[in-house]
């Protein structure tokens, strides 16, 4: 395979490589390895940690519980009209192309005290949204939702209908045909899914900055600690990078080979 | 200053290297001017020779901070009125995140800050020239128009029932918070630490919290959804903030001319209207 490039193709594809990995090269050459330990163990770093996995897993459930219904919604409107079809597609398409930030202009809007709906909570329940915990993962599971619903969809429309099929004619309801014969056929799709998921949720920045804002131990999550710590504390802040970065690269790597898509074995 | 390699040139294929080159050209071009801000003499005036050929034109870069945008803005305008051949481009944000992106190579010609420690940390890496107080501010309370939760003073931040919205410790208006705050001996409650003061006002106008404090400067700024509150020993707590052209400018001679603009009878009269105190 390798002969077969063209020079110029190779050249781009180098220069592709590089682009991706230069930057994240430089924060691992750059990162105080020696007072590492001392960074990482700070109380204002191990609150964002702790934050962060929290929210991130949260997250994750809420869109495996809500984004595998929609998934299967996502493959069976393929026999739906067009219109209907795109737009239904287009909505779960929105916050992967919406900048972030947009994202949580939009939340704070609705569910803020003077949006439509975080007026009625707050009238009717006391609750306001903004600013809490719970602001945070609403954050995460908007922008990370998409990863999750593409990831079933596409294990969805791959999977053999005909053995569902079987299951229905055996006399299995709806239900039992779902969960014991479509959820174990994509469950590496919902894995990928769910591992792609986490790792955006645990990057996510933009939409939590704007909607949940920035609390230490309570709104304030990894991505943002870094962000802020880089204006007083620069190797705080790359020793933050650094953190995120590990946790992707090895949540990526360890999945890898058993689920992601293309490489099943 | 630094120019990015033309980087997407060696990936032309054979038949429509024509367009690529040509592609490549403007995008070589776009990224120069747009990461130089400098519109140097050669290429540009080739390339808008619409009048004014008198004098080469010529962009100066402003990193201010997020409490400067209305003054500055107004300032620019009226600058490029008096200098025809200049283009001001700005751009604010907390002071702290500026100096950091000053220090790592932004190509800034003028950077002027909400107090004195960012502007320092850019004057230690040897960037900028003799830096001038040209403006003084204090804080104030915000409150949403109407102030729906009754905020009277200082003390207010300290319940924790209602939404509090501060700058972050990290940043010029969150340091002088903290500063004014512990004068006063409250025990603040806040419920989000933002990175610039324009984000706080932002929370306050849109109602989402209930009391914030910000530069007086800001109350104004931000139209008639937003009233200020004047609170005890803000006096006692003053940002200096200073103004300095950069060593790396492109054009020092209207990075000067921007600094004097600003520190002259003009930026006096725009930054008083503004609400701002003489240095």
């Amino acid at each position: 395979m390798a002969g077969r490039l063209s020079w110029p193709v190779a050249v781009a594809a180098g220069i592709a490589l590089a682009v991706l990995v230069l930057p994240p090269a430089a924060l691992v050459l750059r990162a105080p390895w020696a007072d590492l330990p001392e960074l990482l163990a700070r109380e204002s770093v191990i609150q964002a940690l702790v934050l962060s996995f929290a929210t991130a897993t949260l997250a994750t459930a809420i869109c495996l519980v809500l984004g595998v219904p929609l998934a299967a919604l996502l493959a069976r409107a393929a026999d739906w009209p067009t219109l209907p079809r795109r737009v239904l597609r287009a909505a779960v398409t929105v916050p992967l192309v919406l900048p972030p930030v947009v994202g949580g202009i939009a939340m704070l809007l609705l569910l803020g005290r003077r949006g439509p709906i975080g007026r009625l909570l707050e009238e009717w329940f006391g609750v306001t949204v903004p600013f809490t915990t719970g602001a945070v993962v609403l954050a995460q599971v908007f922008v990370s939702l998409p990863f999750l619903v593409f990831a079933v969809e596409g294990a969805l429309r791959s999977a053999d209908r005909r053995t569902e099929l079987a299951a229905a004619t055996l006399g299995a309801s709806r239900w039992q045909v779902f969960r014991f014969v479509t959820l174990p056929l994509v469950a590496p799709g919902v894995a990928a899914g769910a591992v792609l998921c986490f790792t955006r949720a645990l990057g996510e920045f933009g939409a939590t900055i704007t909607f949940a804002g920035s609390l230490p131990g309570v709104t304030r999550t990894l991505p943002i600690a870094s962000y802020l710590a880089m204006q007083s504390d620069p190797d705080e802040a790359i020793a933050l990078a650094l953190l995120l970065l590990a946790v992707s690269v090895i949540v990526l790597l360890g999945l890898r080979d058993r689920w992601l898509p293309g490489v099943r074995a | 200053m630094r120019r990015m390699p033309p980087a997407t040139a060696p990936t032309a294929t054979r038949t429509p290297r024509r367009h690529l080159a040509v592609a490549a050209g403007i995008l070589a071009f776009a990224t120069a001017s747009a990461l130089t801000g400098c519109a140097s003499t050669g290429a540009s005036s080739a390339a808008s020779s619409t009048g004014r050929a008198d004098v080469a034109p010529t962009t100066v870069t402003v990193f201010a901070a997020a409490s400067l945008t209305e003054a500055f803005d107004t300032l620019a305008a009226q600058f490029e009125a008096e200098h025809p051949n200049v283009d001001v481009v700005l751009s604010y944000g907390g002071s702290a995140a500026l100096a950091q992106q000053v220090v790592e190579g932004a190509p800034v010609d003028v950077f002027a800050s909400a107090a004195e420690p960012p502007m320092q940390a850019v004057a230690d890496a040897g960037l900028a020239v003799d830096p001038v107080v040209f403006a003084t501010n204090t804080l104030e309370l915000a409150v949403p128009a109407g102030n729906p939760a009754g905020i009277t003073g200082l003390d207010d931040l300290a319940n924790p029932d209602l939404r509090i919205a501060l700058c972050d410790p990290s940043v010029p208006c969150g340091a002088a918070s903290a500063e004014l705050l512990a004068r006063q001996g409250v025990g603040a409650a806040p419920d989000t630490l933002e990175s610039d003061v324009k984000a706080v006002l932002t929370k306050v106008s849109l109602g989402e919290v209930d009391a914030a404090l910000v530069y007086r400067t800001d109350v104004p700024a931000a139209g008639g959804e937003v009233e200020g509150i004047e609170v005890p020993g803000a006096a006692s707590v003053v940002n200096r903030y200073p103004i300095a052209a950069l060593s790396e400018a492109d054009d020092a001679a209207a990075a000067d001319d921007f600094v004097a603009f600003v520190t002259g009878p003009t930026g006096r009269e725009v930054l008083a209207d503004a609400g701002f105190g003489a240095p």
